[in-house]
């Protein structure tokens, strides 16, 4: 199984002078197709972040890329399609096994009940 | 008004400074605290009552050098990070200044460094001579470093 | 259909400290959070607070939080919601709560509000890239989700915010270009700016940013500076090779409930846009809609907390219950007005002249 590193390095903070990150257990999902690996229960958007993706969909008009932008469920630029369902916002949503992640076009698409799992948990 | 270059800011300090006679005994604090906020901790955590009682809480601190050690407190204390704590005594050419640090990775003890005023100037070589970190500290370590004389009122900061 | 003598909406610092002062004195209280987890902004401040003594001064906010849900739990009469979304109040009383993927009915005798604030966006060319965010957005995904937004920064704001998240910035590994602010001279403390001055990071005054450059995600920021009149001049542009624009040119409350209950709002821009006018309880005009922290206007997460306590005493006196609160809302009162007291509460006195009631 091979893992992609997307457009940039990974930005997960190895050390910190104030904080310690409790150790979180690693899954696997799919972004756009290709197995990422995250922590369970992190936000979907720091997993992503943490390989390297920071465009997460594009607006309905101009076809604009969007990205993280309040981090707490305010403004709503984070939409992607998460498991089939669009509108999902993926700065307060946590991360689970088996998850299909897409960068959500315009209003985006319901396509219902997806996962990347064989068997479906 | 923040001073805007490093020249006003140590005409600023000097004024702080105790009389001649107790920096002369030994290690004293400074607090370079220039703005009315509503801060106190300093006060609170000073075990040696050292910072004159102020009942107003956005006044600024005094420190009242005959009682104050020099034990370094406030350095952990102040949430600006604003304390320092000099001893002129140090060697005949060096003064010791204890610096509040919080950063990584953390120096070693007869590591030398670059020195820092406070606008972030490599103003000249330090060593560093201890690293104070425990669990009561949380995290805001305490840096005491070795500097030339004439630099005691300039460096605040280090980097390597 | 739940029912409960004080709903609580916003579990930060104003909202666990009135959920603890109004249950201190007897009340039944609800405390209703949209996170999974109570503490609010509290969790991702690292750097250790301002204020007195009771207000955990000298203390990092990450602390405070846990201090904070600790003596919230300790309380019987407190039960706590969290993953719970406030979704409207209704002019007969009912609130309305998506709790977790459930849509769940609350009656309340009295509510307090005290959601907190969002923060403001900036008007520049490419406003809308990846790579733009909110300050505390930053703050969020380093200091509680361990991962850094980028390596080089840009901080729009030299308020506390800015110069806060500037050092905490650094504090994970990211390097911070500069900090511009519109203003001739920075409105943050001393103390913050001179933390990271003496690392090295410029604290540009007059100056602002024209545009973001990118076409994917920010890959460079012009700045230029201002003149007297806070107009760009022309000529001064300079690029900047960073991939984060941080914004941090203030928060607003966030007052959707507050006009959906139909309190009385007025803007007024010292507390950060519109506000609900208060008497001295911090009762709204709505009677038993109360206010605290940041949803009552912008200020420090001390104060929030002192409003919250106030809030909490006031509703659980309002329905009889009265061990002390007349008295503690006297001492609270009192605590209040000393941290405004001083230069840099102005703004903060100012604002509250105008929102009286």
């Amino acid at each position: 199984m091979d893992f992609v590193l997307f457009d940039g390095k990974s930005l997960r903070i190895i050390e910190h002078p104030i904080i310690q990150f409790p150790i979180k257990r690693e899954v696997t999902f799919t972004f756009e197709g290709k197995k990422l690996k995250g922590y369970e229960g992190e936000p979907i958007v720091a997993a992503l972040y943490a390989n390297g993706i920071k465009v997460l969909r594009y607006s309905p008009k101009d076809h604009r890329p969007r990205g993280l932008f309040c981090a707490v469920g305010n403004c709503s630029s984070c939409l992607m399609e998460v498991n089939g369902e669009p509108n999902v916002r993926v700065c307060v949503e946590e991360l689970k096994e088996c998850m299909v992640i897409k960068r959500q076009v315009g209003k985006g698409t319901f396509r219902g009940g997806e996962s990347s799992c064989k068997v479906q948990k | 008004m923040l001073p805007k270059n490093d020249k006003a800011y140590v005409e600023m300090v000097k004024r702080l400074l105790p009389s001649l006679k107790r920096r002369e005994k030994g290690p004293y604090a400074i607090f370079e605290c220039f703005q009315e906020i509503p801060c106190n901790p300093c006060l609170t955590a000073c075990r040696k009552g050292a910072v004159d009682i102020f009942i107003d809480i956005n006044h600024l601190p005094i420190i009242n050098y005959e009682k104050c050690n020099g034990c370094a407190l406030c350095v952990i204390a102040c949430p600006g990070l604003a304390c320092f704590v000099i001893d002129e005594t140090y060697t005949k050419t060096e003064t010791s200044i204890k610096l509040p640090y919080e950063l990584l990775p953390l120096p070693k003890a007869g590591q030398e460094v670059e020195a820092l005023d406070r606008q972030g100037n490599v103003v000249g070589k330090a060593m560093v001579i201890r690293v104070q970190n425990h669990k009561k500290m949380d995290h805001t370590c305490i840096i005491a470093i070795a500097v030339l004389k004439e630099q005691s009122l300039v460096v605040r900061n280090i980097r390597y | 259909m739940q029912s409960t003598e004080i709903a609580i909406i916003g579990g930060g610092p104003a909202g666990m400290c009135a959920a603890q002062a109004a249950a201190e004195q007897g009340a039944r209280v609800t405390l209703i959070d949209r996170g999974k987890q109570l503490g609010g902004q509290l969790v991702k401040q690292t750097h250790r607070f301002f204020g007195s003594e009771y207000e955990y001064a000298g203390i990092r906010g990450i602390h405070i939080a846990n201090i904070l849900e600790d003596a919230v739990r300790k309380l019987d009469n407190i039960e706590i919601k969290i993953d719970s979304t406030v979704l409207a109040i209704y002019g007969d009383g009912v609130i309305t709560i998506e709790e977790g993927e459930n849509y769940k009915k609350l009656t309340s005798k009295k509510t307090i509000i005290s959601t907190g604030a969002s923060e403001k966006m900036l008007v520049f060319t490419n406003n809308d890239l990846p790579g733009v965010y909110g300050a505390g957005a930053v703050q969020t995904l380093m200091n509680e989700h361990g991962v850094i937004p980028g390596e080089n920064v840009l901080m729009i704001g030299a308020g506390n915010i800015g110069l806060i998240v500037s050092y905490q910035l650094i504090q994970a590994g990211v390097k911070v270009a500069a900090v511009i602010e519109a203003a001739p001279q920075f409105g943050g403390y001393h103390v913050h700016a001179a933390k990271i001055k003496r690392i090295g990071v410029p604290i540009l005054t007059s100056h602002t940013i024209k545009e973001a450059i990118g076409k994917e995600f920010v890959e460079g920021a012009v700045i230029c500076r201002l003149d007297a009149n806070w107009k760009q001049i022309a000529g001064t542009e300079k690029k900047l090779d960073v991939d984060v624009i941080c914004l941090a040119v203030g928060l607003s409350p966030l007052v959707e409930l507050l006009w959906h209950a139909g309190c009385q709002m007025k803007y007024v821009p010292q507390p950060g846009g519109y506000v609900a006018l208060r008497d001295r309880d911090l009762q709204t005009t709505v009677p038993g809609i109360y206010i605290a922290g940041d949803a009552s206007g912008v200020e420090e997460a001390s104060s929030a907390m002192i409003e919250g306590k106030i809030a909490g005493l006031s509703a659980a006196e309002a329905l009889g219950y009265n061990k002390n609160a007349s008295h503690m809302k006297a001492k609270y009162m009192e605590e209040i007005n000393i941290l405004r007291a001083g230069n840099v509460g102005k703004k903060v006195r100012e604002g509250l002249k105008m929102l009286a009631v």
